[in-house]
């Protein structure tokens, strides 16, 4: 088991109290596992992402355990995590075209970190890494200006597994880009975890049909807490959880014109999570909501590897 | 890059140009006529012997050609650099006047200006980072920089000169020293010295330690921090990204606050009787002196404009993306 995440808490401290963002999250991610982590804006499935790598300045750790090849992580801990980003979970940050510093060449940038993370930089090995994703090893005497937002983002993807690490955190890294890019963007994580540079994946994305090309399970969060996962086909085609089934018939069809059907959302807004209310979350907005609801529903395992957080599910 | 540098030379050019314009101008059309101040000093008591000498100095001069004339005659003086004759301290050339106050300015001027800028940016660095420093010096900083110069300089005067009697308060050296290479007339340079290069310096440094301070804070938030934290770089290597990031901004900073710096001097030079340009502009004021106000002003304009060009060209070799926006060549 890579990744072993149990009764997770993260709250975002505000001025008005603290946001529970991620509010009590058990899952896991198995050797070789791609896991799709999909979700509304303000799911919390951003925060997830973050939590595993890096606390920023406004999250606290308020509980629950993290597990990577059997060791603990310790998330509120920002210098002893030190020790695990890189070697042992990477990030491809949301913001790509941006990650690079831009009065650094690439190949030195590069050096630059290994060495100060007391790594040898090993020039065949990056180059060998940069042919891997099509890119030829002139980039490394480039600024970063001098590159496209696609090439820019290639070459955040060779940076992040340098190191093979466990688990690699793909953070919405197919948001900005167009269908051929999202595509090559795709192909190229799917060959990183085939060559087993590195060994599981987490893929946060709110774009369900583009992670279900690549994904073997996908996750649902709804409103800071997991909804639904299951393998990416069955996900996909019987979902268990209100949520799923209502998110996964929102997505829009080519061809469909708006006249012949409207697209169908899901009415009403997620729960603030400044003082979430108790219960199951999604129940003011779910058409198959009953009594039981007002109860917390456990996040059940319903079928081998289908999990699901309903009691209508069981 | 020859692209680039043509184009700044252009506009360097057109600068000058309408700079020594204006600088030609201004005298002349300030009210008041040189000669007749001249005559005055001169104190010729016979009337005819005082048309004779106000032909003279006005034939000499050239202030009875029609303006036009006189510019035309001004730029081709200048292009052979000749800046004329001082009416202040009459037969003197200006360049020679101006030669002797140089080095007093660029004395002030170069070590206030490149000290403040560094050490005011290292100290922002510095501050940005440690809280405590964050809340106790930098608001003196904003103190600082909103100080005007000559104000600090006469609260520098008052208090270090005339109260404590430490440093003078007027001149270059001592006034019963002749320049010489003696241990003690350097000596007494240095303390005369100290207190004008003390207000600029500490005037410039508020300003570049609170810039300083707030590009830090700013680049510290930038992505490719949170991208190089996430992968656990330690905060040296951070750090060292930031400064190399923030201190851009700063290097444009100096180029638009050289201009600001050189007024500073001049009015500092004037509250501390420095012998250098500042001082030299207000005596030629005050005697009318056409040539040598032109010729003061001539060399600030040349020396701003030198200083500034300097600056571009340290901007495109620290600036990468400078570089490329130039040519088009990747």
């Amino acid at each position: 088991m890579a990744l072993k995440v149990t009764d997770l808490r993260v709250y975002y401290r505000t001025l008005r109290g603290e946001v529970k963002a991620l509010d009590g999250v058990t899952f896991s991610v198995a050797d070789g596992e791609i896991m799709g982590l999909a979700g509304e804006s303000g799911s919390g499935k951003s925060t997830l992402a973050k939590s595993l790598i890096r606390l920023d300045g406004r999250m606290r750790h308020a509980g629950g355990t993290v597990e990577l090849d059997g060791e603990a992580m310790p998330l509120s801990d920002d210098d002893a995590m030190d020790e695990f980003r890189f070697r042992k979970v990477s990030l491809i940050p949301q913001y790509s075209m941006s990650a690079l510093n831009p009065t650094r060449k690439i190949g030195k940038m590069v050096g630059e970190l290994l060495e100060s993370r007391g790594e040898r930089p090993d020039r065949a090995e990056l180059e060998r890494r940069l042919e891997l994703v099509g890119l030829s090893k002139d980039v490394l005497d480039r600024y970063p200006i001098e590159l496209s937002g696609g090439m820019k983002q290639r070459v955040v993807m060779v940076i992040s597994t340098l190191l093979n690490p466990s688990l690699l955190i793909a953070d919405e890294v197919t948001s900005a880009l167009d269908v051929s890019s999202q595509k090559a963007v795709a192909t190229t994580l799917l060959g990183f975890r085939d060559r087993g540079l590195v060994t599981s994946m987490m893929v946060v994305t709110h774009d369900i049909s583009l992670v279900y090309q690549i994904a073997d399970t996908i996750m649902v969060m709804y409103a800071g807490r997991l909804a639904e996962k299951a393998p990416a086909d069955v996900l996909v085609n019987a979902p268990r959880h209100p949520y799923t089934m209502q998110l996964i018939s929102a997505l829009p069809e080519v061809g469909v014109r708006y006249e012949d059907r409207r697209l169908t959302g899901i009415p009403g807004n997620p729960p603030s999570l400044l003082k979430p209310p108790g219960g199951c979350r999604f129940r003011d907005r779910c058409p198959l909501a009953f009594d039981r609801c007002a109860e917390q529903p456990p996040f059940a395992e319903v079928a081998p590897g289908h999990f699901v957080a309903c009691w209508k599910a069981e | 890059m020859r692209r680039y540098l043509g184009r700044k030379l252009l506009i360097y050019g057109l600068t000058f140009f309408v700079a020594v314009t204006v600088n030609w101008m201004i005298p002349r059309f300030m009210p008041g006529d040189p000669v007749s101040s001249m005559l005055s000093r001169a104190n010729v008591a016979q009337p005819a012997a005082v048309e004779a000498m106000r032909a003279h100095y006005t034939a000499m001069f050239g202030f009875d050609l029609p303006l036009w004339r006189q510019y035309l005659n001004f730029w081709g003086a200048l292009l052979q650099g000749d800046l004329g004759i001082s009416i202040w301290l009459f037969p003197t050339p200006v360049s020679d006047v101006i030669v002797r106050a140089v080095p007093y300015t660029l004395g002030l001027l170069i070590p206030s200006i490149l000290l403040s800028w560094f050490a005011g940016n290292r100290f922002g660095a510095f501050a940005a980072r440690r809280k405590w420093l964050d809340n106790t010096v930098l608001p003196f900083g904003y103190v600082l920089t909103a100080t005007p110069y000559m104000w600090l300089a006469i609260l520098l005067a008052w208090a270090l000169g005339i109260v404590a009697g430490v440093f003078p308060v007027a001149g270059a050296y001592g006034f019963d020293l002749r320049p010489s290479w003696s241990w003690t007339f350097i000596g007494s340079l240095a303390q005369h010295w100290f207190l004008p290069f003390a207000s600029l310096f500490l005037v410039a440094f508020g300003g570049w330690a609170i810039g300083m301070r707030n590009m830090i804070i700013y680049e510290l938030e930038a992505d490719y921090v949170n991208y190089l934290r996430a992968l656990g770089a330690p905060a040296r290597l951070v750090r060292r990204y930031a400064f190399r990031n923030a201190i851009l901004p700063q290097v444009t900073g100096l180029a638009l606050q050289l201009g600001v710096l050189v007024a500073g001097a001049l009015v500092t030079e004037i509250v501390f009787s420095y012998p250098g340009l500042g001082h030299l502009i207000l005596q030629a004021i005050q005697n009318q002196d056409f040539f040598l106000l032109q010729g003061t002003f001539l060399f600030i304009v040349i020396g701003v404009l030198i200083a500034n060009f300097v600056i571009d060209v340290a901007y495109v070799l620290v600036d990468p993306r400078t570089r490329t926006g130039m040519g088009g060549a990747a």
